[in-house]
């Protein structure tokens, strides 16, 4: 096997070109670009993990104002239901008044105009009672030429009205 | 592989092969080896890799998302083992499960079409033993400089009945010392194991269909096929021992960080 039976030969040279490439190895490449390069995978990572934490943030930001949003609009939404309740209300209660007043009024106007038909019709009723009365009055002289008082004329002639 | 007198030897892929001479260091000569240049391959590779991560970008394109797919591996892999603290340790594992990962794979690669020797670094104790010292020594040094001597504390196990005490202490010492050999072992049996069995094979192919159509039908077609299914799981075993071995090194230094 060379490499025992070539030890007592070669392990000088063997050790030398090992010490100077795994020290160069060690030098450049282990302490000189390994940290950069785990530095690079590690920058990149923590940005990746800043992304996402901003992005959850801005997520949540959203959902807040979406809530307020919400809650601003149901609010103005009862404020306003709340006004047109009102309004209403109000108009419903100035009808009835109007009303009111208005039924008041006609009913007065055919309290008194029934009160002058009635006067009226009373009025006529006793024209007509006079007039028949006279009628009477003149008839009896006439017939039987004798007088009769004005008075019992009238009273006769409103028994017989009375009767039809 | 190298045919000398018309035998195959598959240990001849494992050979350290001097290319320039180098100098001389405490009496050890320093050369410049076909071992150093597949070194140099592996880290240069895994540079080129690792700059297309580079980029830096918000978005990332595919290459950087692959290069941020190991780097992200390693990164989860301490912190689940050792917790927040192990992210410290993370730039050494890394740097040890890619370079490992990277010297596997090349290794692996059929650059022989193309006249070349490839060479599998990790296949080689003096390599894989250093790699397991260094993260031997690093669990070392971390135990005792945060736990001072209570370091030991991790060699009783909690509830450990007081006469029981010295047995468990010696036990679980001896297993704590065997760490940097198994960890070393493991991958270079694994590596020098998969690679004879490809060399194996391929020297059934070539050694019978020189013995004739006959025979290389019979037996080349068959050791071929079967080269194809272990390529792959070879491919596999190559990802499985870095990953292995960079779990484990986090294991260890959890010892040293937490203790129990």
């Amino acid at each position: 096997m060379p490499q025992i039976d070539q030890i007592a030969l070669t392990y000088g040279s063997q050790i030398f070109w090992l010490l100077l490439t795994f020290g160069f190895t060690f030098l450049v490449i282990g302490l000189g670009m390994f940290p950069k390069i785990q530095g690079t995978v590690d920058a990149r990572d923590k940005r990746i993990a800043d992304d996402l934490e901003a992005a959850r943030a801005a997520n949540s930001k959203a959902d807040e104002l979406e809530e307020n949003y919400r809650v601003k609009m149901e609010k103005d939404r009862s404020e306003a239901q709340a006004v047109v309740e009102a309004s209403k209300a109000k108009a419903n209660a100035a009808a009835e008044k109007r009303k009111t007043k208005a039924n008041a009024d006609i009913t007065a106007k055919l309290a008194a105009a029934e009160a002058d038909i009635k006067a009226r019709s009373d009025e006529a009723l006793k024209e007509i009672e006079d007039v028949s009365a006279e009628v009477a009055q003149d008839m009896v002289a006439k017939i039987s030429g004798a007088k009769v008082t004005k008075a019992a004329a009238l009273k006769e002639t409103k028994a017989a009205l009375k009767h039809g | 592989m190298a045919t000398e007198e018309g035998k195959i030897d598959p240990m001849y892929q494992f050979e350290v092969q001097t290319i320039l001479e180098g100098f001389s260091l405490g009496g050890q000569q320093i050369a410049f080896t076909n071992s150093a240049v597949w070194m140099l391959v592996a880290v240069a590779g895994l540079w080129i890799f690792m700059l297309g991560g580079m980029k830096r970008e918000l978005v990332p394109g595919r290459w950087q998302m692959i290069v941020e797919t190991f780097t992200g591996f390693i990164d989860n892999m301490m912190e689940a083992n050792i917790g927040p603290a192990g992210r410290k340790y993370a730039p050494y594992v890394f740097s040890l499960f890619m370079f490992i990962l990277f010297s596997n794979i090349f290794g692996l690669l059929p650059v022989g079409v193309l006249g070349l020797h490839p060479f599998t670094v990790t296949s080689h104790l003096t390599v894989t033993g250093v790699l397991a010292i260094m993260s031997f020594s690093i669990v070392l040094i971390v135990g005792f400089a945060k736990h001072k001597l209570h370091f030991f504390s991790l060699f009783i196990p909690h509830g450990t009945p007081l006469p029981m005490i010295p047995f468990i202490f010696i036990v679980e010492l001896l297993s704590f010392l065997v760490r940097p050999f198994s960890l070393a072992l493991r991958l270079f049996v694994a590596m020098t194991a998969g690679h004879i069995l490809l060399k194996v094979l391929a020297g059934f192919v070539i050694n019978s269909t020189n013995a004739g159509a006959g025979y290389g039908v019979l037996v080349g077609i068959p050791s071929f096929a079967l080269m194809i299914g272990i390529s792959a799981l070879e491919l596999l075993v190559a990802v499985v021992q870095a990953y292995v071995f960079a779990l484990l090194t986090s294991l260890y230094i959890n010892d040293a960080e937490n203790l129990h």
